[in-house]
């Protein structure tokens, strides 16, 4: 016999065609898998996006309900004492308030208890004018001063008493106006010279960097555990294994499916946030946040977006790997969601991005960054190439490092 | 007899945790699974690794699979190298054991058509294939039933056929009977005299003699992960029922050590 068994010929039903490249065959599995499978697309595609739309629509809307209650309902205020000067402008300021001039006295405020009386009691001392002319703020002696009974509790009655106190603190400042600042003489004049666009860049670019890496990471952590952990737990990576199937196939394919569905999950939440956050800012205020960008802005976005997708879904899956089980992979991944929202608020206690390239070497701070340049209307595009070259660098040492595992031994099957 | 397997000093030694220690009743942190084991298969020969649970039998066969590495020791496989082919092997082969499970969510109908692209089947062949392997284990009918419906039997008649899509011309197979209701286990052994009859290579490892004595042509005794005992199945037996043959050998083995 001889030492080395040889290739035979054998008696082959068929001659194996030429082997074609693995890749796409696990990347159209993987789709097959998340397409079709209604309640996994629909709890993370579908939801995360509907879920943020419903709850930020809703708490909008409760913040307009709660400030909006109360607002026209007439509120009858009692005013002793009320002066001459006084009368025409504070009978003014709402006409939801009915005055009423007339004395009143502690049974009047012990009433004041029940919160279902729109009633505010407003005290002027006697000769109320003509104190407050005399009164000299340097000769050290308290000021008049004026009583105001009302019930927080009630929106009605806590309305009414802002509004008197605005206008009592407007007359007081009127009164003793030395110099006004940044008064505009008319509309044209502005003082703040930042241009709207400006104004709007800044907000955008400490808001949304975070928002986007934020959603795009719990894209992934809904996505990842499942395809990879989920397979070791199932006892279904080691039916791949078996196949002739190249290590790095796998790896590759793991990751750019994964890739895919969690920028898909990641768009869904944007889109919540991005529909509900006018409700949720409120449309009462009027308030435009101009959002004028440049092609090579959405541009340099996208790329930068999905190289950010692609170092996140190769992260979780190396750590998905590692774990056990989906339980484990969780826990695992939790640590690492925490240095992203810290690298995500960095824009916010820093002004401007940093000018030092080599900064944008450093994994997901570079992703955090380059969004903040592109939305702060201070693009660099050796920033931007350099954060997608190193992405993109740190994605494939991350697949051959998972191409490692799938063929290690103690990580794929040890308990 | 041509000889198309061939094992030479096959070694894996396991490192125990505390816990695998406590149940192993030992302070050793190591445990030598399978111990220098050589023998060899001839083509178109069912080979059988007889031996007790915990033997090493399994850890043997997932080494000839390529699923784990031998520290050391090497073997042939239709002339490819677990060590420096496994990619080689894995196309010759096909594996089956209770740890390999399919994916619940797909049809046998999808899990034939992906198997077979992983290992290069032609189109048309995979579809003759399927049409064949399908209606000769009665999978026809569930061939879009989603494998999580599928009952305990079919679902393991689909994990033998899913393991055979490119039809390998050696066939390993871990405790093929294990867990399998009558009717099954008897499709399935039928099954691998039918792949001898077409010149198929089959190892399989079991504990159960009456398995080795109707199907086997040669056989190996494996006990405490050295093989003890090795040739045609009467040659091992020697004039004895296996079953006798095995215990007298597990004595003179065990028997210094009580």
């Amino acid at each position: 016999m001889n030492n080395n068994a040889q290739p035979s010929e054998g008696t082959p039903v068929f001659q194996q065609t030429e082997r074609k490249g693995n890749t796409m065959t696990i990347i159209k599995k993987e789709f097959a898998r998340f397409f079709g499978d209604r309640s996994l697309f629909f709890t993370s595609v579908i939801m995360p996006g509907l879920l943020i739309y419903i709850i930020y629509s809703l708490m909008g809307d409760g913040i307009g309900k709660m400030i909006e209650e109360g607002s026209n309902d007439v509120v009858a205020v009692s005013v002793e004492n009320m002066p001459p000067s006084l009368a025409p402008m504070l009978t003014s300021i709402d006409t939801n308030i009915s005055f009423v001039n007339t004395g009143f006295g502690q049974p009047d405020i012990d009433k004041l208890e029940n919160k279902d009386l729109n009633v505010v009691l407003l005290r002027f001392p006697a000769n109320f004018d003509s104190i407050v002319a005399s009164y000299d703020p340097a000769s050290g002696a308290p000021a008049q001063n004026v009583e105001i009974y009302y019930n927080s509790a009630n929106n009605a009655s806590s309305r009414v008493y802002t509004e008197l106190t605005a206008a009592l603190t407007a007359y007081e400042d009127q009164m003793s106006n030395r110099f006004d600042i940044n008064r505009a003489d008319s509309e044209e004049q502005l003082f703040d010279c930042a241009t709207m666009d400006d104004k709007g860049a800044m907000i955008w670019s400490k808001l949304l960097p975070m928002l986007i890496i934020m959603m795009l990471f719990s894209g992934t952590m809904a996505i990842a555990p499942s395809a990879i952990a989920g397979e070791k737990e199932r006892g279904t990576i080691a039916t791949l294994l078996v196949t002739p199937m190249r290590r790095n196939e796998l790896a590759l394919g793991k990751v750019v499916s994964l890739s895919c569905m969690a920028l898909l999950s990641g768009i869904s939440s944007f889109l919540g946030i991005a529909l509900s956050l006018p409700k949720m800012v409120g449309g009462a205020e009027n308030v435009e946040i101009p959002f004028n960008y440049a092609f090579g802005d959405y541009a340099a976005l996208l790329l930068i977006i999905l190289s950010a997708v692609l170092i996140m879904a190769s992260a979780v899956s190396i750590l998905s790997a590692l774990a056990k089980d989906v339980k484990n992979a969780g826990t695992m991944i939790t640590p690492f969601m925490l240095v992203i929202v810290f690298a995500g608020l960095m824009p916010m206690f820093q002004s401007g991005v940093p000018q030092n390239v080599v900064v944008y070497a450093i994994p997901f701070y570079n992703s955090i960054e380059t969004l903040t340049a592109v939305f702060g209307h201070d693009l660099s595009w050796t920033a931007v190439i350099v954060t997608l070259v190193s992405n993109i660098a740190y994605a494939g040492l991350a697949v051959w490092g998972l191409s490692r595992m799938f063929n290690s031994e103690k990580i794929m099957f040890g308990k | 007899m041509e000889e198309i397997l061939r094992v030479e000093g096959l070694s894996k030694t396991f490192t125990l945790s505390r816990k695998q220690q406590k149940i192993e009743h030992t302070t050793n942190k190591k445990k030598v699974a399978v111990d220098s084991l050589s023998f060899t298969a001839n083509r178109g020969e069912i080979f059988g690794l007889l031996g007790p649970n915990g033997a090493g039998k399994t850890t043997t066969l997932r080494m000839l699979s390529t699923l784990i590495h031998p520290d050391s020791g090497d073997a042939w496989l239709d002339g490819c190298s677990v060590i420096s082919d496994p990619e080689g092997v894995r196309a010759k082969i096909g594996f089956l054991t209770s740890e390999l499970k399919l994916e619940d969510f797909f049809t046998p109908n999808y899990l034939f058509s992906f198997f077979s692209q992983l290992h290069s089947v032609p189109e048309e062949v995979m579809k003759q294939r399927k049409e064949q392997m399908f209606a000769r284990f009665g999978i026809d009918k569930f061939a879009e039933v989603k494998v999580a419906n599928l009952s305990t039997g079919m679902k393991q008649k689909l994990s033998l056929v899913i393991s055979l899509v490119h039809d390998p011309e050696i066939i390993i197979f871990d405790e093929p009977t294990n867990g399998l209701d009558v009717l099954t286990a008897r499709t399935v052994t039928d099954y691998l005299q039918e792949l001898r009859g077409l010149g198929k290579t089959i190892i399989l490892s079991t504990h159960i003699f009456s398995l080795v004595e109707r199907l086997c042509d040669r056989v190996g005794i494996i006990i405490d992960g050295k093989l003890c005992v090795c040739g045609s199945l009467s040659e091992v037996c020697d004039g004895m029922t296996i079953e006798d043959r095995f215990f007298e050998i597990y004595k003179q083995q065990k028997g210094g050590e009580e």
